[in-house]
């Protein structure tokens, strides 16, 4: 029992560590990709003992800049909630990981270790349910902070995130028809087989449209640009504008974070998660008849590399989206969410069932 | 007033449909990308240094060419033997639109010249570098030129500058000497008088 709560906390503090570092490592990416999109430079003027590192220590200047910053509460704010409504969006962001697989199963000995922190069979719902509720730390922010303009912003944020989520989980059950499962590690495990004994039944490949439907509804999840009506940190005024200090710093954290989680979900369902083309637990299969045995510790490491290489890959794509479009109009984000996403989704939906009727079921 | 009619064209569905117009948008920005990150890397080895990465200039190492009229901090320009060639005929400080400039002329020795400035100070915190003061100087004493554009103090004292910052451009500083308020008082301590230019000698 001991060991089996040290494997999971080994595994939780795994993936907080990492999760955590990546977003940091988010804010200097974001400015040197941005910049060099831009003709520019980027950030590199936070020497330590004179190296700049390419810039990488402006994140951590700017944490310590935020945590010595001084931390007003307006004074019509609700204490309470204003307090809270930061933790709410970084709690449910970081949560929502727990339910991710990020590696096949590890056998140790007699053990066998899932690289999933809680394995829990409705996995899919869970991450939803933890994304929905993050939208109640932006309401609060925007509720909390006794300013008109806040509140505003957070009642934009709600009515998107509420618009988009919908065709989220439309565009996913044509994925969990096809797989039957809504565990997402049986969901990966699912996604090894081949069609046609060549190709890997990833969703990319038996659901394509649903994949641009998740990724259009899933950016807007996150609240970034194209989609950043929420915040419009420049021009709009969003519903952190009472927050100063690391409050501030916890809601632009939740937003790198949110990036990360919506590429994992993307790797997860519509990527094979951590499969490798041809990889079995044995070894390597090729269609062509070339075998190649591997260990186990090499399948979870290719494994594991497969996930990562494959989220970074999102989370840059993301960012490179991010800098290309401009925003929507707000009457555009709602045309695109109901009468664009929406329907898709649903014909998406229908034509997948009717395939699969015809089909015959799977499994 | 002529009306000019701007039509807008009518969005072609491909256009409507907006993925392609992201696939193109994906395509510039990932050109720039890689077009700078691969010249980067090549800095960093040494090579194509003639292509640049990026159009920032980064600034307190590298400066931007300045034009040649472009109008910097002042300064005084010299006689031969090194005192200032402004005679004190207090032009520029009547034509100064934001009058910063404060002269304090004193008799010069020599009776050709009939005046010199005792002090000579501008205050760079009110000059607006309109340049009137240059246009203005019958004897070519005052000029812009010196190519110091990052004119910051911390305070507003800080900011004015008398005749031995105007006379040596790179004295960045007040001079130790010149403790007296603004616009200065000749006053004599100590038989000096300080933050002004010394009277000069009998020819």
């Amino acid at each position: 029992m001991i060991v089996e709560l040290l494997i999971k906390a080994g595994l939780a503090g795994f993936v907080f560590f990492f999760v955590l570092n990546l977003a940091g490592f988010h804010t200097w990416v974001e400015r040197k990709q941005s910049a060099l999109i831009q003709d520019r430079i980027g950030a590199n003027r936070a020497p330590i003992f004179g190296f700049r590192m390419l810039g990488m220590f402006h994140g951590m200047a700017d944490v310590l800049k935020m945590f010595t910053k001084e931390d007003i509460v307006p004074d019509r704010a609700d204490k309470t909630l204003h307090m809270l409504a930061p933790f709410f969006s970084v709690f449910f962001a970081l949560v929502a990981f727990a339910a991710i697989p990020f590696g096949p199963p590890l056998v140790i000995g007699e053990r066998v270790i899932d690289l999933q922190v809680a394995k829990i069979d409705a996995a899919l719902l869970y991450v939803f349910a933890m994304l929905s509720l993050g939208v109640y730390g932006v309401i609060l922010a925007g509720f909390a902070s006794g300013n008109n303009y806040a509140i505003m912003g957070g009642l934009r944020a709600t009515a998107q995130m509420i618009s988009y989520e919908i065709a989220l989980g439309i565009a996913l059950v044509g994925v969990i028809m096809i797989h039957g499962t809504i565990d997402l590690g049986e969901l990966v495990a699912s996604q090894g087989k081949l069609l046609w004994g060549w190709l890997p039944m990833w969703g990319i490949v038996v659901q394509p449209v649903a994949f641009f439907i998740f990724v259009t509804a899933a950016l807007a999840e996150t609240k970034r640009l194209p989609f950043d009506l929420p915040e419009g940190e420049s021009e709009i005024i969003g519903y952190f504008v009472e927050y100063s200090g690391m409050k501030f710093g916890m809601f632009f954290l939740t937003d790198f974070l949110e990036t990360i989680v919506v590429a994992s979900l993307a790797t997860t369902i519509f990527f094979g998660g951590w499969q490798v083309p041809y990889l079995s637990p044995d070894g390597f299969h090729f269609p062509w008849g070339w075998e190649i045995p591997v260990n186990n510790l090499v399948y979870v490491l290719l494994g594991l590399a497969s996930f990562s290489v494959k989220g970074l890959i999102f989370c840059f794509l993301f960012m490179q989206l991010r800098w290309t479009l401009p925003r929507f109009r707000y009457d555009q984000l709602m045309n695109l969410g109901w009468k664009g996403l929406f329907p898709i989704a649903v014909i998406n939906l229908v034509v997948t069932a009717v395939v699969l009727v015809f089909l015959g079921e799977p499994n | 007033m002529a009306v000019k009619v701007v039509r807008r064209p009518e969005l072609t569905f491909w256009e409507k449909l907006y993925l392609p117009q992201i696939y193109c948008g994906l395509k510039i920005t990932f050109r720039h990308f890689f077009k700078n990150l691969f010249l980067h890397l090549a800095h960093r080895v040494g090579r194509l240094k003639g292509h640049r990465a990026g159009v920032t200039v980064q600034y307190p190492e590298e400066l931007r060419p300045l034009m040649s009229r472009f109008r910097s901090r002042h300064r005084l320009t010299q006689r031969d033997d090194g005192s200032p060639r402004c005679v004190g005929c207090m032009l520029c400080e009547t034509v100064c639109p934001a009058k910063c400039i404060t002269i304090v002329p004193g008799e010069h020795p020599d009776p050709h010249v009939e005046k010199f400035p005792v002090r000579f100070d501008i205050n760079l915190g009110v000059c607006v570098y309109c340049g009137y003061c240059v246009e203005v100087c019958p004897e070519d004493a005052i000029r812009m030129d010196t190519g110091i554009l990052d004119v910051a103090a911390y305070s507003r004292d800080a900011m004015k500058l008398d005749i031995h910052e105007l006379m040596d451009p790179k004295l960045r500083k007040p001079v130790e000497r010149c403790d007296l308020d603004f616009p200065h008082k000749c006053e004599v301590h100590g038989g000096d008088m300080k933050g002004s230019w010394p009277a000069p000698e009998t020819p």
